[in-house]
């Protein structure tokens, strides 16, 4: 067995130069699939990640009309309801027109512990409770803008004035959350609902969505059905959907990112396998005599076809690893970065396997012509080297 | 050895390759397939921002005028009091027509509409218009149908959303806000963020969203540019309200800005990832096709053609092979991209904006330029190879 090894390495090791680009060439478009890949599953992770006993109720016709906060005892009544905050979207901005923050008025503690991926500690807890305009942020943006915890953060809205017409609302950090595990939103800005609904000017009572945590992810539906029924030919009728749905509607409004992604790799795999195929075809007809010594010394026609497809395979295997482990350390790189955006940021397991899949076929496809070549040559004509 | 000379040699050498390239078309189509692939990326990935450019910095005009309320840089969260709107119009100096005041108050709502295709419901826009709309905006106009009839529930619908969203032909009723509309007609506007609109008359709006007599912005023909300040100046004299005024292009380069870097970053970075894995590609062809001839060049060598003469003859058929490449990978995303109809969320306005892939010439060039550049690389070492290589072991090689 080794014996062999050593055979198609020496094989591939004839032309090192040769081997190289062509190990190049197929470790970029590696590489580019496990990025690709990591990017596809970074934006599509919302729906995975969506907690099942979550429902989340906006206005049937959308999301960015609002909803009466009388709603929710309404939807609390609901059997199999634990749990309903409100939130509203804020349109948080710090210092910069660019620094747009995701900030929401929520129901204080229930919201908190409708989101267990959203770690505070008891003592934060208990002191956002024990303030008006206290807030709770996020670590990344904690850290980003130098907010520390009892400090004032001067936000201005772009959607709401106080009732003085003014926009600039000033929050005290109460607490900084943590998001452990990938899974919610690092980046957010909570504060009490009643404090922004006594300061608005106009708009009063009114928010955008509920969030909803059933006690029984399995009814999920029934109870999503039931809402609507309560609200059903009111002014403000609603459509509940569960968080997996409504974070899967995002993605596909984006588009199919994936299918457009799925079109680069194939392309790029396509050319990829034409320079491997080449590789091959060359290094076969160089040597065409070399073929011919070895059916001389009774290597059989498919033994020859097996080594050259192993060859074949062997490179684009190797190319593949070096591909993928490039992305790997890649995406890892940027990581720290990339998280604070998008939580989900990994080169996805499956991807592994399928480029693992891919280069084996890469490597038969490659190689089935010069194989066929070599099964066929006639021992004479081999030797003679044509 | 005169310049005229190398030259002429430069000149007889790539003839040569050239016309033996067709028996070595395998490894040349190589290169020129890794090439093309790589360029065909790139254009078509830039093509998707120029989509964006075409919707929504292109057709932004300078002599109109968009007024948000202040502080807003949507015109979702904006907001403007009735008061406001007529403080707007009763600015001295505002071009008019036999209607009045070249303006339109509007309003701006997001109606779930599902996709063609996927049949998911999209954020697509539905906006309320007063009658200045159609004057304000030189090119609009209907394309099928007719307008929708003030005071009733009819909308008109974009070429655009028509094309990209379920349920918006000419004759069919949708439902939004609990009430039901009649799709009157198909209006196109030289592919702007227009066109992936519902229009309705403002008025009946108001009374089917419960938004009273309030709007959201007001898009007006903007006076020459002497009366900006005096309009500006009028903006601001009124206490009560706080009013921003951008002109259109401004107001919609701000709504773009993060889509259209996103997508040109990623794209460029791919493009230039796979340019690599071309080079690679390039690079073994061309080494290939230099050992091929290893004895031919000797022998010219011999014969006393100059190195120099040897290595610009290899990267001359490098460039020919990379030109090739570009040239059919610009072809192919010209052929298969080019007024592609696509949709997608611009989350600086909530809302779904659709476009087209647009290939315009300078990218072609771009494509064509890059393509160069890599065919260039490729062809540099094997054609130093070929020129540094001494004569005496050429000759030998079998």
């Amino acid at each position: 067995m080794s014996g062999y090894l050593r055979l198609l390495l020496a094989n591939l090791w004839r032309r090192p130069l040769r081997t190289c680009f062509t190990l190049g060439s197929i470790a970029v478009a590696f590489m580019m699939f496990g990025v690709l890949g990591a990017m596809t599953r970074a934006f599509s992770a919302g729906a995975d990640l969506a907690g099942a006993d979550r429902l989340l109720v906006t206005h049937k016709v959308s999301l960015v009309q609002a909803l009466p906060a009388s709603y929710r005892p309404r939807i609390r009544q609901v059997d199999g309801v634990r749990r309903v905050s409100s939130a509203t979207w804020f349109g948080g901005i710090y210092q910069d027109d660019r620094n747009q923050l995701a900030t929401f008025p929520v129901d204080d503690l229930e919201y908190l512990d409708i989101y267990p991926e959203y770690v505070v500690d008891p003592e934060g807890r208990a002191r956002w409770m024990t303030d008006r305009r206290g807030a709770i942020v996020g670590r990344p943006l904690a850290e980003q803008y130098g907010w520390k915890l009892g400090d004032t953060i001067p936000l201005r809205s772009n959607i709401w004035r106080r009732q003085d017409d003014s926009d600039a609302w000033e929050l005290k950090v109460s607490a900084i959350y943590d998001v452990p595990e990938a899974g919610g939103d690092p980046r957010n800005i909570l504060l009490h609902y009643d404090y922004f609904n006594e300061s608005r000017g106009r708009g009063k009572d009114l928010v955008n969505w509920y969030v909803v945590q059933v006690a029984d992810p399995a009814r999920a539906a029934g109870i999503a059905r039931e809402i609507d029924q309560q609200f059903a030919n009111s002014p403000y009728e609603t459509k509940t959907s569960t968080e997996k749905a409504f974070a899967q509607g995002f993605v596909n409004q984006i588009g199919n990112i994936g299918a457009l992604m799925n079109y680069v790799v194939s392309a790029v795999f396509f050319t990829m396998l034409l320079v491997t195929a080449n590789t091959m075809a060359q290094s076969v007809r160089e040597r065409v005599p070399e073929i011919g010594v070895l059916k001389t010394l009774g290597f059989s026609g498919s033994r020859v076809t097996g080594l050259v497809l192993a060859e074949s395979c062997l490179l684009t295997l190797l190319g593949a690893a070096t591909g993928m482990a490039v992305a790997g350390a890649l995406v890892d790189g940027v990581g720290e970065v990339v998280r604070r955006y998008l939580p989900v940021w990994s080169v996805p397991a499956e991807a592994w396997l399928n480029g693992l899949g891919i280069a084996l076929l890469l490597g038969l496809i490659a190689g089935a012509i010069p194989a066929l070549q070599a099964l066929r040559l006639p021992i004479v004509r081999a030797l003679r080297g044509h | 050895m005169t310049q005229r000379h190398l030259f002429r040699q430069i000149l007889a050498l790539s003839r040569l390759n050239l016309r033996t390239l067709p028996n070595r078309a395998g490894t040349a189509a190589v290169a020129v397939v890794g090439i093309g692939g790589v360029v065909a990326v790139l254009v078509a990935a830039l093509s998707i921002t120029e989509g964006f450019r075409a919707a929504l910095t292109l057709s932004g005009r300078d002599d109109v005028g968009v007024i948000l309320r202040g502080g807003s840089v949507d015109e979702l969260s904006s907001g403007l009091p009735v008061e406001a709107v007529r403080h707007v119009l009763d600015a001295p100096g505002l071009p008019r027509d036999a209607q009045g005041v070249m303006a339109s108050p509007e309003l701006y709502v997001i109606v779930d509409v599902p996709k063609k295709g996927s049949g998911t419901p999209a954020n697509v826009p539905l906006r309320g218009v007063g009658p200045g709309a159609f004057p304000i905006r030189g090119s609009f106009r209907m394309v099928q149908g007719r307008a929708f009839t003030p005071g009733l529930n009819e909308v008109i619908v974009g070429r655009g959303a028509a094309a990209q969203f379920e349920g918006l032909a000419v004759g069919s009723v949708v439902r939004f806000g609990g009430l039901p509309w009649t799709v009157t007609g198909i209006f196109a506007d030289e592919g702007s963020v227009s066109e992936s609109e519902i229009w309705t008359d403002a008025t009946v709006l108001q009374g089917s969203y419960q938004r009273g007599t309030s709007y959201q912005s007001i898009r007006l023909r903007l006076p020459e540019a002497g009366g900006m300040e005096a309009l500006r100046r009028h903006l601001a004299a009124d206490p009560r309200f706080t009013l921003s005024l951008r002109t259109e292009r401004e107001f919609l380069q701000g709504q773009s800005g993060v889509l259209v870097t996103g997508v040109r970053t990623i794209g460029i970075l791919i493009a230039l990832v796979m340019g690599v894995g071309a080079i690679f590609a390039s690079l073994n062809t061309m080494y290939a096709a230099v050992a091929a001839r290893g004895r031919e060049i000797a022998t010219l060598r011999a014969l006393g053609f100059q190195p120099p003469a040897v290595l610009v003859s290899v990267l001359i058929e490098a460039l020919v092979l990379g030109l090739l490449g570009g040239c059919a990978g610009g072809a192919l995303a010209f052929v298969a991209f080019n007024g592609f109809q696509a949709s997608t969320l611009n989350f600086q306005s909530f809302s779904q904006i659709t476009f087209a892939f647009t290939v315009t010439p300078a990218l072609l060039a771009l494509g064509i330029g890059y393509a160069l550049v890599l065919g260039l690389l490729g062809g540099l070492l094997p054609g130093l190879k070929a020129a540094r290589q001494p004569v005496s072991r050429g000759l030998r090689e079998l």
